[in-house]
């Protein structure tokens, strides 16, 4: 590491100290709070650190509720994104390399799953004639079919990068269309994969709106959820809270600090040192 | 019989199938409810009363202007500072590993807990952003509470937020560039901030292209910040498009928020598809 | 069926050997998420359980407010409904389309205990739908009542009054009026607790509103509650934060003193024994007066219903938890669980001698004749969505009094057009 890049870590070390740090700082001082400080909304020390207490209170809420939630967002999540790789990534070399008037309506599909907001009561009455209402499987399905969009999207414009001359050598040698994605394309998709990987389990474990509506009933409720054992439209116990916002952000950050390594191991290594 | 292609169409047939069953084919349905009055038990037809209704909704022209603004700022600040972030965050600098952890936390915080933290960092009186202002003699203003501040105030949480995820599609994006643009660029002569611009900005394209899309559409549909921050206040100042629509939903104006998602749709459509296919062109271009 | 039970009872008496709950019916009941009414469900599902060994209830929380209204109908329309739940009574209940989607309650046993006067807002079509849970709520002021004693202030009988002791409180140096705006929802109640002075003034408001033949903007004593909040804005005498504190904060401050007014429902009772246990001696209640000495009461909030949809899978063990709730059991297992915060609309359920002093304040209201009105939406369909915004502009200074009456005419027409009422 050279001086330079010492002070300017050090320098981005200080400016994202405030942008960043002050920010948690608050939200982890409010889980430590007790009741009545919390009420209070301030941004100082907690008088007396009752961390551990608010954080047995918030496991043990409701019988349990937190643990079966960490279960049933983890079920969903890694059966969504699995799908979603896979799905999109295929539509996305296929959008890219193949160019006829098909593109047309697979990109406007795409578009439109971007652009179109969800119609709830109507997609309910779809998952309730395929028996998939109120089931994790069609939890799943529904988290694939809004993530579809921006994987394809991501994959599309990753895709763009990988030169031709791979897929035709692989021809040459004889390859099922199969085998050169799984085998050829895929491998090198990795920054791509990881990257919705990433995106995805966090949007798909922090969801609210979603497992709301289509996923009812007391057993199976998702980590957002149980926000609401102490977030009411009147009165909040806001030390509870925080510390459950604190609790449920642990799963997607250790997923990120697993992944990020991922991303910086495939990276060619001083490709972009000056 | 044409060669079979090396790309056949039953790789889209799995998306496509969960795509239209569980999104294009409600979607569709809800279209025709966009026409009637509709409490979700019954639904009369109205023809386009609802979308007239919508139109004189008095803070709806303001609730566009202030979706387009918002958009074009959020975007514009994520893709920038996004691609200056990765560009740090790929540098090699000290404690790279956990800048980059710290750039993404606000991504992974509920919105929720965003939304209460903010509200109360950006307080008129008791807010540590004010507080710290005081300290340096500025009076600070009422993030929150000015109407002709709020909106942009949220703007800039949006783009704390946000802006890990752009900087994450940037760092993904770097890694696919061959170091040896790079090498030659240096055999060349480039300094520095010419390497950035004659082969990072060009070539991280892709990514950019990505982050715009992205951030555009999720800036002009943007809704969750808002409603956890201002709800649109105060009074109607921070209204965006997809508040507007949502209040009419928690009215329980299932028709005419239907009616209001159809123009909002019209809207990004109207912004973003001519703006996409504009950048694709160039990507063949090229 | 009949074996059912007898198995049931076997199942009771062993059970009251061995201590171990070996249930035969689960009940899912769906609840709203505030603390206080799951404190309440939970003391009656406890109290049910005990008397109804073989039925337990499975407690389901929602969110309130907005989208709690969007997830009810939402399961009520698609047939995902629990066995039971609560919901809102009034203007929101009707709002179910309780005649396709409920069950007749007429005959059940338990609605001969409930008050009269509540069953119209369970009612429809000349059916009744559901029984009381919770206690009715007034509208009005609390006050910190040291501050009441350190400044010799007396409880205003007249706005003119109240705006006098205002001037006092803030000559005293301190915020007068707890404005909260934070919470937007918070702002309305200026407009909303000065239904009882409305009705004193127009007898038949509330007919008329629905039948489109009365406004707001033109109709001078309906305007009096958006000009109250614009006076209290022009006196200046608010917490200089009125802008961004939220509700919790307006009960901690009325509690503690920091303002001396609060205008809220009685429901922050409980939000001030969550939060400020310690000074829940301190805060007192009164009505929000109007302009007439002589005619001085409260506007009252009904308390919710406890419903059962058509799709109820145990109908029996539901309508013998709503007799139960529905009976002097009922209440008091409500107020061992929460307090006592008002009057049940039980027969029999009286208040207990020991009240908190917001409680013991709001009581005599009810207990003579002709000083409490309903609040309008238990009298009128007609409510628009976007009243809170428009009284944080008047009571912000954004925008007028007069304009922002108009305002809620224009918003009130889009919503009686949305319900597809007559005339509109």
């Amino acid at each position: 590491m050279t001086r330079r890049q010492f002070w300017t870590g050090i320098a981005a070390l200080v400016v994202s100290l405030f942008v960043f740090v002050v920010p948690f700082v608050f939200i982890l001082f409010m889980a430590a709070k007790d009741k009545k400080e919390a009420a209070r909304l301030e941004f100082n020390w907690p008088t007396e650190w009752h961390l551990w207490a608010n954080l047995v209170e918030v496991i043990e809420a409701r019988n349990y509720m937190l643990l079966l939630a960490y279960f049933n967002s983890t079920v969903i999540t890694v059966g969504a994104v699995s799908l979603l790789v896979i799905l999109s990534a295929m539509v996305g070399y296929i959008l890219q390399r193949r160019h006829s008037r098909w593109n047309a309506v697979i990109w406007a599909g795409v578009m439109a799953g971007l652009m179109v907001p969800p119609a709830v009561v109507p997609t309910i009455w779809v998952l309730q004639n395929l028996g998939l209402f109120k089931t994790l499987h069609g939890m799943i399905l529904i988290q694939v079919a809004y993530g579809l969009s921006f994987a394809i999207l991501l994959f599309r414009s990753f895709i763009s990068t990988i030169p031709r001359d791979l897929d035709e050598a692989a021809i040459v040698d004889g390859a099922k269309p199969l085998q050169i994605f799984f085998r050829v394309i895929l491998p090198l998709l990795k920054p791509a994969t990881v990257t919705i990987i990433v995106v995805q389990s966090i949007a798909i474990f922090n969801d609210f709106t979603n497992p709301l509506y289509y996923l009812p009933g007391k057993e199976n409720v998702t980590v957002q959820l149980t926000l609401f054992n102490f977030q009411s439209q009147f009165v909040s116990q806001l030390n509870l809270l925080f510390m459950n916002i604190l609790l449920i952000t642990i799963p997607p950050l250790i997923v990120y600090i697993f992944f990020n390594r991922q991303i910086v191991a495939g990276m060619t290594s001083g490709a972009v040192k000056g | 019989m044409k060669r079979k292609s090396p790309y056949p169409y039953w790789f889209v047939f799995p998306a496509a199938v969960i795509f239209t069953t569980l999104f294009l084919v409600p979607s569709v349905a809800s279209l025709w409810f966009s026409l009637t009055r509709w409490d979700l038990f019954t639904a009369e037809f109205i023809g386009l009363e609802n979308f007239v209704q919508f139109f004189k909704e008095p803070f709806l022209v303001q609730g566009m202007t202030n979706t387009v603004i918002f958009a074009f700022v959020t975007s514009s600040l994520k893709t920038v500072l996004g691609l200056l972030l990765a560009v740090l965050l790929t540098s090699g600098i000290f404690a790279q590993g956990f800048l980059r952890i710290l750039v993404f936390f606000p991504v992974l915080v509920s919105t929720i807990g965003v939304g209460i933290t903010f509200t109360r960092l950006m307080h008129p009186t008791k807010g540590a952003i004010n507080i710290a202002l005081a300290q340096m003699g500025i009076d600070g203003p009422g993030w929150l509470t000015d109407p002709s501040l709020a909106l942009f105030s949220v703007a800039l949480v949006d783009v704390w937020k946000g802006v890990g995820l752009a900087t994450l599609i940037y760092i993904a994006g770097l890694a696919s560039i061959a170091p040896e643009y790079y090498e030659a660029a240096r055999i060349d002569g480039a300094t520095r901030l010419q390497q950035f611009w004659r082969v990072t900005v060009p070539l991280v394209r892709p990514a950019t292209v990505t982050v715009i899309t992205l951030s555009l559409i999720g800036g002009l549909r943007s809704f969750d910040i808002v409603w956890a921050m201002t709800k649109g206040g105060p009074g109607f100042s921070s209204d965006v498009l997809a508040s507007v629509i949502y209040k009419q939903y928690q009215a329980g104006f299932y028709g005419l928020s239907t009616a209001g998602n159809v123009i909002l749709f019209a809207l990004v459509a109207l912004i973003v598809i001519p703006l996409v296919s504009w950048m694709n062109r160039k990507e063949v271009d090229q | 069926m009949k074996h059912m039970k007898y198995s049931g009872l076997v199942a009771a008496a062993l059970m009251a050997m061995s201590g171990a709950a070996q249930a035969e019916v689960t009940l899912t009941v769906l609840i709203d998420n505030a603390p206080n009414t799951v404190a309440q469900w939970e003391g009656i599902s406890a109290a049910f359980t005990a008397a109804n060994p073989d039925i337990v209830l499975e407690l389901e929380t929602r969110p309130g407010g907005g989208e709690g209204d969007n997830i009810v109908k939402t399961r009520l329309a698609t047939g995902e409904m629990t066995d039971v739940f609560a919901y809102n009574s009034g203007s929101l209940f009707q709002a179910l389309n309780p005649e396709a989607n409920l069950l007749d309650l007429s005959d059940l046993e338990g609605q001969a205990n409930v008050l009269d006067s509540f069953k119209p807002t369970v009612s429809a079509g000349g059916k009744v739908y559901g029984v009381p849970v919770g206690s009715a709520m007034g509208g009005g002021i609390f006050y910190h009542r040291p501050t009441y004693e350190e400044l010799g202030l007396s409880i205003p009988m007249t706005w003119a009054e109240f705006m006098e002791n205002n001037a006092k409180i803030k000559e005293a140096g301190k915020a007068a009026v707890g404005g909260t705006f934070g919470a937007t929802w918070t702002s309305q109640l200026f407009v909303l607790a000065d239904y009882f002075n409305v009705q004193a003034q127009v007898p038949d408001f509330a007919e008329k509103y629905t039948a489109n033949e009365i406004k707001y903007a033109t109709t001078p004593a309906a305007v009096r509650g958006f000009e109250h909040l614009q006076e209290v804005y022009e006196a200046g005498v608010m917490n200089a934060d009125y802008g961004a504190a939220t509700f919790e904060e307006g009960v901690a401050m009325v509690a503690t003193g920091e303002v001396v007014h609060y205008p809220m429902l009685t429901f922050a009772i409980g939000a001030i024994a969550q939060n400020n246990p310690d000074e829940l001696n301190d805060v007192g209640f009164f009505a929000q007066p109007g302009d007439d000495p002589n005619s001085n009461g409260l506007t009252v909030w009904m308390p919710g219903g406890v419903y059962m949809p058509k799709t109820a899978q145990n109908v029996e063990e539901g309508k013998k938890l709503l007799n139960f709730i529905a009976s002097v059991a009922g209440c008091d297992a409500q107020t061992e669980a929460t307090g006592f915060q008002g009057p049940y609309l039980v027969k029999g359920c009286d208040a207990p001698l020991d009240v908190v002093p917001s409680v013991a304040d709001m009581m005599p209201y009810f207990e003579a004749d002709g000083r409490t009105a309903p609040a309008l939406e238990f009298l009128s369909p007609v409510k628009g969505p976007a009243l809170e915004q428009i009284t944080v502009e008047v009571g912000s200074g954004i925008r007028s009094a007069a304009d922002g009456a108009a305002l809620y005419d224009q918003d009130v027409e889009k919503q009686a057009k949305q319900l597809g009422l007559p005339n509109w």
